[in-house]
């Protein structure tokens, strides 16, 4: 009877009740900021070994809900994203902006999707961006060899999967109906 | 996975328009973002104001994930210390013991050259440090090496000073906002500091090369006298870093130079000293010419 009984409260729990408007536009965009910040906080760095976790966060829900989050939806994260990330200012608009646009050109291209090649194409943005981040850093004044991020655009590529959960499970948390309807 | 939803528009204009202005927005965010680069290429200080603000907001939750890592940190110190007491105990009082007589030397030793200095009438400048704060946040996903102080205008923190921690020097202020800082690492490729090796001082220069090393270029070139093992330290010229501060260990010699370690890890610090910009001495005033002597 318990587990019946349990199965009848989640009932309860989910009817006569809709999503939270806020919750359900809000919670991928906090995320990818939340994922801009966390990588500073984790350790105090002295050579780039984490993964760049809001942009893995903008590919993931981008990948997962196409059209959630409008085109223009890497200027303002970009933004956000370049006043803690360390590289010239400018540089995740630019780029986050482009993955966009080339991630869409791919959807209409490959239609049809298993795990493989979302994460194949996810590979290549990844290795994409942080190539061209330390290009554009080295441009604006550094000089960091090229052997430098091989660590780091390994760390990402294998928690990219990982990142995919978590986007899914925060897409779970934000359909959840909780708000009474009238 | 199935396929989204159809993305032809059809004959419908609306459906039209709206793709057509979905594309456009995305194209414009890119070239926002161009725009922004090319100002922030050519003026770096561009946008330091509004990166200030934003570590500052962001200031607070940093210094509580910064209390856990060090909390993390101490948990297994503790654990590897459980197993390691018995021999660390014998070995600090051996140290302890060699450490007491050495004390002894050097107090002499500071006593005479308070004495020198007072006969040469040179003063000591102002070493106190200007402010003790933690490092709160790093760009740990970016090639650059920044890390955030959590301590600004607010401590008295200005634009240029040095930072260091007990165990040697960490970087400079670059942007100082309200409550926090921000503090070039000296294992970022941007930051160069002059240096000399501690025993007999051989001039080099020290650059970070990226990856948490440094690399040390010697100044005179030819044969290479540095050796595994030298320590380099701070040489003071050119102003800025207060002369004999430690920098770093010589891991593995190059043609013309060397590769280091760093010997003050910034994640291992806790609390950081930030120092005023040191000043070199004026030369002295140039001899007055014999009377007559022209």
């Amino acid at each position: 009877m318990p587990l019946l009984s349990g199965n009848d409260t989640v009932v309860k729990q989910r009817i006569n009740r809709k999503p939270s408007r806020t919750i359900a536009g809000g919670v991928p965009w906090l995320t990818v900021m939340l994922g801009s910040l966390a990588p500073g906080w984790v350790l105090i760095a002295s050579a780039p070994v984490l993964p760049p976790l809001g942009f893995l966060m903008f590919i993931a829900w981008r990948q997962l809900r196409p059209g959630l989050m409008p085109m223009w939806a890497g200027l303002p994260l970009g933004l956000f994203d370049d006043l803690f990330s360390g590289s010239p200012f400018g540089t995740a608009v630019l780029l986050w902006s482009l993955s966009t646009i080339v991630l869409d050109h791919v959807e209409t291209r490959l239609p049809w999707r298993n795990f493989l090649t979302e994460w194949l194409v996810a590979i290549g943005l990844i290795v994409a961006y942080i190539v061209l981040c330390l290009g554009v850093s080295n441009i604006a004044g550094a000089c960091a060899p090229l052997n430098v991020i091989v660590p780091q655009i390994v760390i990402s590529v294998i928690i990219y999967p990982l990142v995919g959960r978590f986007v899914a499970l925060m897409d779970r948390l934000r359909l959840t109906p909780f708000v009474v309807m009238r | 996975m199935a396929p989204p939803a159809n993305r032809r528009s059809g004959f419908s204009r609306r459906a039209q328009y709206s793709t057509f202005f979905q594309y456009t927005a995305g194209v414009l965010g890119a070239v926002v973002g161009l725009g922004l680069l090319v100002v922030s290429m050519v003026n770096p200080n561009a946008f330091s104001a509004l990166r200030g603000a934003a570590s500052d907001l962001t200031e607070s939750p940093a210094q509580a994930t910064a209390g856990g890592r060090r909390a993390g940190k101490d948990f297994m110190a503790e654990i590897g210390g459980f197993f390691l007491s018995g021999r660390e105990h014998a070995r600090l009082e051996r140290e302890l013991a060699e450490a007491k007589v050495r004390i002894a030397r050097a107090q002499a030793t500071e006593t005479e050259n308070r004495r020198l200095k007072q006969l040469l009438d040179l003063r000591e400048d102002d070493g106190r440090p200007v402010a003790y704060a933690r490092l709160v946040s790093s760009t740990g996903a970016s090639t650059r090496r920044f890390a955030t102080l959590g301590a600004g205008t607010d401590k008295g923190v200005v634009k240029g000073m040095p930072v260091r921690s007990p165990m040697g020097l960490v970087g400079r202020v670059l942007e100082v906002g309200m409550s926090s800082a921000r503090v070039l690492l000296i294992t970022d490729t941007e930051s160069i500091v002059p240096v000399r090796r501690a025993r007999d001082g051989v001039p080099a220069f020290a650059q970070g090369h990226g990856d948490g090393t440094i690399r040390i270029r010697l100044v005179n070139l030819g044969l290479n006298p540095l050796r595994k093992g030298d320590v380099m330290v701070t040489s003071g010229s050119g102003g800025l870093y207060r002369p004999g501060t430690p920098l770093a260990v010589i891991t593995e010699l190059l043609r013309d130079g060397a590769m280091a370690r760093v010997l003050s890890n910034p994640s291992d610090t806790d609390y950081v000293v930030v120092e005023r910009a040191w000043a070199p001495p004026p030369p002295p005033p140039p001899a007055e010419p014999a009377p007559g002597s022209e």
